[in-house]
C-alpha cells in the first residue's frame, strides 16, 4: 500500500488572543490507499475538525496536508472545490441530502455539478450505486420519504459517486438504530474491500470501530493511539 | 449551466405557494408600469389631439415688407408709405411651391389659403368674422370640418359659406339661406350657408366663416397667390425638423406649431416625467421584492448550499442557481405582468375613439417589452446580493447548521 494522504503538524485554533482555542495541537497522520480507518476520541477532541481539515472545507492555521501528491495547503478556493469534487466523498451524520431532490438525483449531484448536466452515464452510475446499496425500490424517491437508515444508504452512494479515493465519515451511524447502522457499515466495508475506496470513520461507538481495520484515537489535538 | 438552471426551477416549484406570490408580486409592478405608460402615452395623445390635432403643424406665412420711406439727401424723412391695416402680405409663388412641400417626407396634407377679416349681415344683425378661404376639396385637410359638421355639408364651391353654430344662431342662420360678407377691402358679396358647424371651440365656432379660395380671391382683391400654407403631417413631433427641411427647400419661413406652444410643452414634458418616476417606483418595488424573496431562500437553504459546496460545487455555481432564480421570477413575473395589463387596457377605447368623461388609456403605448426587459433585468440585479451571500456561504458552519 502507498501514501494515500499525509498530514504533519497540524495545528488548528479557532479564535483570537484570550478566546483563543487550540483544537489540534501537531497532529500527524498518515492514510495508505485502501484503508478503512476509525477515528475514536471523545467529543471536542478534535475529529470533525480533523475530517473538515482532510476534506479541505477549512485549512489549518498551521501545518502540511499532502494528498495524492498535491499540497492541499498552498491550493486556492477554486482548486481545493475541484479536488474535493474529483478525489473526496463525503458522508455526514444528518446524511444532509438535497430534499428537493430524489434519490437519484441526490447521488448523481457530483457529477452532475461538475459536467454542467445529468448525463446518461452519470445516470446509469447513479442507479447502478443504489442498486448496490439496497435502494433500487427508492431510485425516484423524494428523499422525504425515505427512512433515517435509506437516507444514510443514499449519502454513502453520493460519496461514492465520483469514484473518490476517500471517503470521510463523520459518525455516519450516529443517528441510525443498530440495524440500519450495522448495514449502512457492511455496506461500507464491502465497498472498501471491493473498490479500494479509503475510509476514515469517526465515531463514538467501539463496536462500529472495531468492524474498522485500523483505529486512530485523537486526544489532547493529536493522534495518541 | 443547464444543471444549474435545473436546480433554480426545482428551488422556484418546491415552494409553489411562495414562488407564486413573488411572481405576483412582480407581475403587479409590470402591470402598475404598463397602465402607467398606457396612461401617460394615451394622456400625451388625447391632449395634443385636443390642441393641436385640427390646427396645421407647420405654417408658411408672407413676411411683411417694410413700408417704403423717401428720405432727403439730408436725411429727412420726407414720405412713409402707411403699412396696409387690411392687406397682409402674399406668397405669390405659391403655386410653384405646393407640390414641393406636399412631396416633403412625412406632410400628409398642405392647403393653400387666403385669410382676411370682414362682417356678416342679415338683415340689421352684423357680426365681425375671419374668413379664411380654402381650396375645394381640401376642406377637412387641417381642421377636420367634415367632422364636425352638425348641418349641411363642409363642401365650399362659388358662393358657398360655411359657419359655425354659434355664429349662425346669432344671426338665426339655417343651412340654405342666404348672407352678406363684406371683407376688410370693401368687396361685398352674397352668398349661400352651406354647413354649419360645431368644433366646441368657442372662437372657432362663434367668428369662423369658410368660402372657397376661389370666392377668397374676389372678395380681398387677390388675383393670385395666397396668404398662408398650412401643413399637416403625420407625425407631429416631427413639425422641427419638417419645417426647416421646407424652409431650406422653398426658403420660406416654416413655423412649426411647437413655436408658441412651450407652455403645452413644458405641461407634457411634465407629465412624461411623472409617468418616469412612477415606473420608476414600481421598478424599484419589483427589486426590493425580489432581493428580500430571494435572500429568505439563500438564509433558509444555507444548509443545502453548504451541502452542494461540498460536494464540489463552485462559488459561481451557487451564484448562478440564484440569479437563474431571479431572472425566471422576473421573466414569470414580467410575462404575467404584461398580459394583465394588455387584458386591463383592452376595454378601454382605442385612439382615435377617445371620448370626454373616459381614460385616453392607449394600449398601444404599454411598453409591453420594455416593461418585460426591465423586470428581469431588474430581477437579475436584485437577485446578486442574494447570490453573492449564498456563494460565500461557509460549508462548514452551514452543514453544522
Amino acid at each position: 500500500m502507498s501514501a494515500l494522504l499525509e498530514v504533519r503538524d497540524l495545528v488548528k485554533t479557532f479564535g483570537t488572543g484570550e478566546a483563543a482555542t487550540r483544537v489540534l495541537r501537531g497532529l500527524s497522520l498518515t492514510l495508505e490507499a485502501g484503508e478503512m480507518a476509525a477515528l475514536l476520541g471523545p467529543s471536542g477532541s478534535g475529529k470533525s475538525t480533523l475530517l473538515t481539515i482532510l476534506g479541505t472545507l477549512m485549512k489549518p492555521t498551521s501545518g502540511s496536508y499532502m494528498m495524492l501528491g498535491q499540497d492541499l495547503i498552498t491550493a486556492g478556493d477554486q482548486e481545493l472545490t475541484i479536488f474535493r469534487n474529483l478525489h473526496i466523498g463525503f458522508v455526514f451524520q444528518f446524511h444532509n441530502l438535497l430534499p428537493d431532490f430524489t434519490a437519484l438525483e441526490n447521488v448523481i449531484f457530483p457529477t452532475a455539478v461538475r459536467e454542467g448536466r445529468e448525463t446518461t452515464a452519470a445516470r446509469a452510475r447513479g442507479r447502478d450505486l443504489l442498486v448496490r446499496m439496497g435502494l433500487e425500490a427508492r431510485i425516484d424517491f423524494p428523499t422525504a420519504k425515505l427512512s433515517g437508515g435509506q437516507k444514510q444508504r443514499v449519502a454513502v452512494a453520493r460519496a461514492l459517486m465520483n469514484g473518490p479515493e476517500l471517503v470521510l465519515a463523520d459518525e455516519p451511524t450516529g443517528n441510525l438504530d443498530r440495524e440500519s447502522a450495522m448495514q449502512v457499515m457492511d455496506l461500507i466495508g464491502h465497498i472498501n474491500r471491493e473498490e479500494g475506496t479509503t475510509f476514515l470513520i469517526s465515531t463514538h461507538d467501539e463496536k462500529i470501530a472495531s468492524l474498522c481495520r485500523r483505529q486512530l484515537v485523537v486526544g489532547d489535538g493529536r493522534v495518541t493511539g | 449551466m443547464l444543471y444549474a438552471l435545473k436546480i433554480a426551477t426545482r428551488y422556484l416549484t418546491a415552494s409553489k405557494a411562495q414562488t407564486a406570490l413573488l411572481v405576483l408580486g412582480v407581475a403587479v409592478g409590470v402591470f402598475i408600469f404598463i397602465f402607467m405608460s398606457a396612461l401617460i402615452g394615451g394622456l400625451a395623445e388625447f391632449i395634443l389631439s385636443r390642441t393641436v390635432g385640427d390646427i396645421s403643424h407647420v405654417t408658411i406665412e408672407a413676411e411683411a415688407t417694410d413700408p417704403a420711406v423717401l428720405i432727403s439727401p439730408q436725411g429727412h424723412v420726407l414720405a412713409v408709405v402707411e403699412r396696409g391695416r387690411t392687406r397682409t402680405a402674399t406668397l405669390t409663388e405659391a403655386e410653384t411651391f405646393l407640390p414641393l412641400i406636399a412631396a416633403v417626407p412625412g406632410v400628409t396634407a398642405v392647403s393653400p389659403q387666403i385669410t382676411g377679416a370682414g362682417f356678416l349681415t342679415r338683415g340689421a344683425q352684423v357680426s365681425q368674422v375671419s374668413v379664411t378661404g380654402v381650396e375645394p376639396g381640401l376642406e377637412s385637410a387641417i381642421l377636420d370640418l367634415d367632422g364636425y359638421m352638425v348641418q349641411g355639408s363642409a363642401r365650399l364651391g362659388a358662393g358657398i359659406v360655411v359657419l359655425g353654430r354659434t355664429l349662425a344662431d346669432d344671426l338665426a342662420l339655417s343651412v340654405g339661406q342666404t348672407l352678406r360678407l363684406q371683407s376688410s377691402t370693401g368687396v361685398t358679396a352674397v352668398l349661400t350657408l352651406g354647413g354649419i358647424y360645431q368644433t366646441g371651440t368657442g372662437g372657432m365656432d362663434r367668428a369662423r366663416a369658410f368660402v372657397s379660395l376661389s370666392t377668397a380671391r374676389t372678395l380681398f382683391a387677390m388675383p393670385q397667390g395666397v396668404t398662408r400654407i398650412e401643413i399637416k403631417l403625420r407625425d407631429l413631433n416631427a413639425a422641427d425638423a419638417t419645417a426647416r427641411r421646407i424652409s431650406a427647400l422653398t426658403g420660406l419661413d416654416a413655423v412649426p406649431w411647437t413655436d408658441g406652444a412651450e407652455q403645452l410643452m413644458e405641461a407634457l414634458d411634465a407629465q412624461a416625467q411623472t409617468g418616469y418616476f412612477l415606473k420608476t417606483f414600481a421598478l424599484i418595488t419589483i427589486v426590493i421584492g425580489v432581493a428580500s424573496a430571494l435572500l429568505l431562500s439563500t438564509y433558509r437553504r444555507r444548509p443545502e448550499i453548504g451541502i452542494m459546496r461540498a460536494m464540489g460545487a463552485g462559488r459561481g455555481f451557487v451564484v448562478f442557481v440564484f440569479v437563474t432564480q431571479g431572472a425566471l421570477v422576473g421573466l414569470m413575473g414580467g410575462l404575467s405582468g404584461a398580459a394583465l395589463g394588455y387584458l386591463a387596457l383592452l376595454p378601454f377605447p382605442s385612439r382615435d375613439a377617445f371620448e370626454p368623461g373616459t381614460l385616453p388609456m392607449d394600449i398601444t403605448q404599454g411598453s409591453y417589452g420594455l416593461a418585460i426587459t426591465l423586470t428581469v433585468i431588474g430581477a437579475i440585479l436584485a437577485s446578486i446580493l442574494p447570490a453573492r451571500s449564498a456563494a460565500r456561504v461557509d460549508p462548514v458552519t452551514a452543514i453544522g447548521q
